[in-house]
């Protein structure tokens, strides 16, 4: 539990500790404080566990003693429409996996791109600058949810010919068009946090602005922007729920039709924990690797 | 043509904001040559050679490289750069690229060489500067000193008509200072054409063919080695040399 940093005295199962190479004897004085770092240790342990064991205790009665509890437990949380649920739910559940992954996709490329344009300099790229900045500022504000409508019941009102009106098709272009926005402005704060001093560096080189971007500012930016990104794409990962809005039958859409027929909520408890289940190993990555990149950064560099 | 100078600026200004700082400089490097800048932090030294390499835009008179008007508007900036190597105080190394890449990156993308034979000539330009096991380390694995080696290493391997050296020990732990200064040395000894802003005087007086002392951007006094640091004309130059030789710099 101890965080032992320099030399650690290695414990061996009888207790002694192995001798290191230059014959170093660790003092008294050092095994008392390192008993005593154990003891405080095991004791902030039992400390936490009680306190978990205390609010749990206090939650679940609270719950169970609310005057609306028998009903709201029938409603929410039935085995019975449990079971039922989880094989539809997650059969629809397939499709938004299927959906993270072309959408997070076409997300981190048209990101890139409208990065790309908002940091391009020169007089022709005036409109594109313009574009990309509207763009951004657009699908930044707009809910998500207004978005998909206006995409998934939209466009197809419009009758085009030759345009899908698939709600799957038209919900992930509306997420896309949603999380390229977001992600647009990761990668342009990734960009802005190079130190101009290694565009110096690449330029001086010889290399011209679009080489010194390619090769020097855009590796630095997107490996500093690996977390945020992350971040992003688990947040994608739920929002596919929302294709349902179209018709599309995706987890939350299966969850819905059970409810639709039954009265009953469970569905809906059931698909919202698979799509925590789903969430949690992306949550986890996140995690390890913002640590691995902190852990390297901490072993010193010259930016 | 062999004595024509490698870099000629005549009456170059620069400002940022309200501020001038450089003043009708006059500069003539001739080849194989080293010139020295030297004077107080902040007097343009470091200014005057990101003007010379183009980073900054001078705002009145012009630079010439081997007799072509650079700060022409007209010029192609690339190709200029392309010919003069820079080494930064702060090393500027590429943090996401190992040893061996920092220095192929240029010679590969920008003058076409191939891989093999550019990792060649950074090899071997590596084993000169006493860094031969170190082309396949990262930037950050690296001290201070061989960082800034790997930096000459990484201006050298283009094959610059002219190098220009920004205070590049003032980074570094007085015990590193010498092994970049050797580096410095031997390439005077090839003929390397240099201009360095610096701030060991040391150095400047040993190894400098012209030294030019800033004060305020403005090129204050100049001439070789021994006229500026033996017989100083101004007495700006005199005091600074006083303030250095008390401070046990000089």
């Amino acid at each position: 539990m101890t965080v032992t940093k320099g030399e650690s005295v290695p414990e061996r199962a009888d207790g002694a500790a192995a001798v290191p190479v230059d014959g170093y004897v660790p003092s008294e004085r050092r095994l008392e404080r390192e008993r005593h770092k154990r003891a405080r240790a095991r004791r902030a342990t039992a400390v936490a566990a009680l306190s978990t064991l205390v609010t749990a205790a206090v939650l679940y009665l609270v719950v169970v003693h609310a005057p609306g509890w028998p009903r709201t437990k029938e409603t929410f949380f039935s085995a019975g429409y449990a079971r039922e649920a989880l094989p539809k739910v997650l059969e629809g559940l397939w499709l938004n996996v299927r959906l993270l992954v072309v959408c997070g996709a076409a997300v981190l490329v048209l990101g890139m791109l409208i990065a790309i344009a908002r940091t391009l300099r020169g007089p022709v790229f005036f409109p594109l600058r313009v574009l990309a900045a509207a763009y951004t500022d657009f699908f930044r504000g707009l809910p998500l949810i207004i978005n998909l409508m206006i995409v998934v019941l939209g466009v197809p009102a419009l009758r085009l010919q030759g345009v899908t009106v698939d709600p799957v098709l038209l919900g992930g272009t509306a997420l896309t068009l949603t999380y390229s926005a977001y992600v647009a402005e990761v990668f342009r704060a990734g960009i802005e946090s190079v130190h101009p001093s290694q565009r110096a560096a690449a330029r001086s080189l010889g290399l011209t602005n679009r080489q010194a971007l390619r090769y020097v500012v855009l590796p630095q930016a997107v490996r500093r922007q690996v977390p945020p990104l992350l971040n992003d794409l688990v947040s994608l990962q739920k929002d596919t729920g929302l294709v349902s809005i179209g018709g599309a039958v995706d987890a939350v859409r299966a969850a819905d039709i059970i409810v639709g027929r039954s009265l009953n909520y469970t569905p809906y408890i059931v698909a919202g924990l698979v799509f925590v289940a789903l969430t949690i190993p992306m949550t986890r990555l996140t995690d390890w690797v913002t640590a691995r990149l902190d852990r390297r950064r901490d072993q010193g560099g010259t930016l | 043509m062999s004595d024509a100078p490698v870099l000629r600026m005549e009456s170059v200004r620069k400002t940022f904001g309200g501020s001038v700082v450089l003043r009708d400089v006059d500069l003539e490097v001739a080849p194989h040559t080293v010139t020295a800048l030297i004077g107080a932090s902040g007097s343009g030294k470091s200014t005057l050679l990101r003007c010379a390499n183009l980073l900054e835009e001078i705002d009145d008179g012009a630079i010439w490289l081997d007799g072509e008007e650079i700060t022409d508007p007209r010029a192609d900036q690339d190709a200029v750069r392309r010919r003069i190597g820079v080494v930064f105080q702060a090393y500027n190394l590429f943090p996401h690229m190992s040893v061996l890449d920092n220095i192929t990156l240029a010679p590969r993308r920008v003058h076409g060489v191939s891989r093999a034979a550019a990792e060649e000539r950074a090899r071997e330009l590596l084993e000169r500067l006493g860094l031969a096991g170190k082309a396949d380390a990262y930037p950050d694995r690296l001290s201070g000193g061989q960082q800034q080696r790997v930096a000459i290493v990484r201006a050298l391997a283009v094959r610059p008509r002219l190098l220009l050296l920004d205070e590049i020990t003032a980074a570094l732990d007085p015990e590193l200072v010498g092994e970049v200064l050797e580096v410095v040395r031997s390439l005077k000894d090839e003929g390397m054409t240099m201009v360095l802003a610096t701030h060991e005087m040391g150095f400047a007086r040993d190894v400098a063919d012209q030294v030019c002392f800033l004060d305020g951007g403005v090129v204050l006094e100049r001439g070789t080695a021994e006229q500026v640091f033996g017989q100083p004309r101004r007495e700006r130059t005199r005091r600074f040399l006083r303030r250095l030789v008390e401070a046990g710099r000089l």
